[in-house]
């Protein structure tokens, strides 16, 4: 059955010590005036997926942004494993909705740029980037350029990268959202396939309520602009024995429809 | 181009108005237009000539070091205006006044400052091409993937990374762009640099041929001056052609 959390906005959640990542009264208000984000406390458990959903403009990729010191907060602090950061840091890798790939280098480098910009020697980034290439599945493609590649591959040369920095943390925005339904269900299930290998704290945001019951452990809805934490849910589906069978799951159904009550009265 | 259902090479409208040049130089209507094969005649004595190797030696230093100035210039200028909003705003209407206002009038005016000699034709090579370099190479940082940046930041580049590893590359369809204009520019900056200051390379020789009426030499010189500017301009081209896959990924 739904294990449904309520929000955790009065103050009990923070400082437990599996939470990788813990957000603390984040607000974030634009230069425009636009106040995108709202008092946003939550914590991100070690090892989980935790998806970031909720109406387009609630702020969920400015959330993520803030999380991966891409963007300042105007209030409110973010800690990474206690720790409180300023800005991007080695503990965290970002998987760009548009891939981010740099056209003018082969898979290899591109995979391997985390660790170029880091002055890892030629030689070991290039052996740790193939290991990753494999890993995604493009094994062949290492000298191929982006523009070769499918939409699908190439969000599988972002997700390298950012298992190549060996980052604890994996900071997805809306990583599928570009790709065809088709490619986007069989990079859900690599995906999930790969966190089984990897062990990584994900944070990810999508807008895709399928999407994000079917690879969440835990889901937090956001509200409509300036967002804030409607809910926590967290699906429970066992994806451990068959990757198909938890789109099939009773439980998958109802956490899609439980969410979908809750998110259409943010829907005008 | 096709005719009469024919693929016609664009070589053949060049050939087309050769011997149409031919036939106008043959009818002996003016001495300003000898016959084409004349000319063609005279460009072929000329080549060997120490003369002309002197003149080409001289012009072709002064282009490439003001050629070499504009871009070690422009490239960085273009860059910091299009990602320093402060520099944009305080160098944009400098950069494109001096664009877009002719520089021919500023050159006497060097002349009394540096002199006659390679110092004046170099800086007129260099005001000739390095403003629309810049704009060119702004356009191109400022429309920079943006979400390359990000990523760029968010994996720790340092701002020199940034700039030298994705910024550089980000922009150089532009970038390229920016120097095929410029070359262009700089090929008028060093002839009429030479022209003005009258003593030196190419310009020296136009001089010579025009005041003494030789125009055979003198149209020699100026297709290869033509074939000069459209042979390099056309080799930066391939190279924007070669890396045109950059647009389609970003």
């Amino acid at each position: 059955m739904l294990n449904t959390v309520l929000s955790a906005r009065n103050g009990q959640a923070s400082g437990t010590p599996e939470a990788a990542v813990q957000v603390e009264g984040i607000g974030k208000r634009y230069p425009g005036g636009v106040e995108a984000l709202k008092d946003v406390t939550l914590d991100f458990p070690a090892g989980e997926l935790t998806t970031l959903l909720g109406p387009s403009g609630c702020g969920k990729t400015t959330l993520l942004k803030i999380i991966a010191g891409l963007l300042d907060p105007s209030k409110g602090q973010i800690r990474v494993k206690g720790k409180q950061v300023h800005g991007p840091g080695p503990d965290r890798a970002f998987v760009f909705q548009d891939f981010a790939l740099m056209p003018w280098a082969t898979v290899l480098r591109n995979v391997a740029f985390g660790l170029e910009l880091r002055g890892v020697a030629k030689a070991e980034r290039e052996a740790t980037a193939r290991k990753y290439i494999t890993e995604v599945g493009l094994t062949g493609f290492e000298q191929s350029y982006p523009h070769e590649l499918s939409g699908g591959m190439r969000q599988r040369v972002g997700v390298a990268r950012a298992l190549a920095v060996d980052a604890d943390i994996l900071l997805m925005d809306e990583p599928f959202a570009s790709i065809d339904e088709q490619t986007r269900r069989k990079l859900q299930e690599d995906l999930l396939q790969l966190l089984q290998i990897e062990k990584k704290t994900v944070i990810f945001v999508t807008h895709s309520i399928e999407e994000a019951v079917y690879v969440s452990d835990q889901i937090v809805l956001l509200s409509r602009r300036p967002g804030t934490v409607s809910r926590i849910i967290r699906p429970n589906l066992d994806h451990s024995t068959d990757l198909e069978a938890a789109r099939r799951d009773k439980a998958y159904l109802d956490c899609v429809d439980e969410i979908w009550q809750t998110l259409k009265q943010y829907l005008v | 181009m096709t005719v009469l259902g024919y693929r016609i090479p664009m070589m053949f409208s060049l050939l087309a108005w050769f011997v149409v040049w031919e036939i106008v130089g043959q009818l002996d209507l003016t001495i300003l237009i000898p016959p084409f094969s004349g000319v063609i005649a005279a460009g072929i004595t000329m080549l060997p000539s120490q003369k002309f190797h002197d003149a080409i030696t001289i012009t072709m230093t002064a282009f490439l070091a003001g050629m070499g100035l504009s871009l070690l210039v422009g490239i960085p200028l273009g860059i910091l205006m299009g990602r320093v909003k402060a520099i944009g705003q305080l160098m944009g209407m400098w950069v494109n006044i001096f664009e877009s206002s002719p520089l021919t009038a500023v050159i006497p005016v060097l002349m009394a400052l540096l002199g006659f000699g390679q110092a004046t034709i170099i800086t007129t090579v260099f005001l000739f091409s390095v403003w629309v370099i810049a704009l060119d190479v702004q356009v191109g940082a400022k429309h920079a993937n943006a979400s390359l940046l990000e990523m760029g930041r968010s994996f720790g580049a340092s701002r020199f990374a940034l700039y030298t590893k994705i910024l550089f590359f980000a922009a150089l369809p532009e970038i390229l762009a920016g120097v095929r204009l410029g070359l262009i520019r700089g090929v008028k900056g060093v002839v009429i640099g030479q022209l003005l200051v009258a003593i030196v390379g190419v310009g020296e020789l136009f001089e010579l041929y025009s005041r003494n009426f030789l125009m055979e030499e003198f149209w020699a010189l100026v297709i290869m001056v033509f074939a000069f500017a459209f042979a390099i301009s056309e080799t930066v081209a391939y190279v924007e052609r070669r890396i045109e896959y950059y647009a389609s990924t970003r």
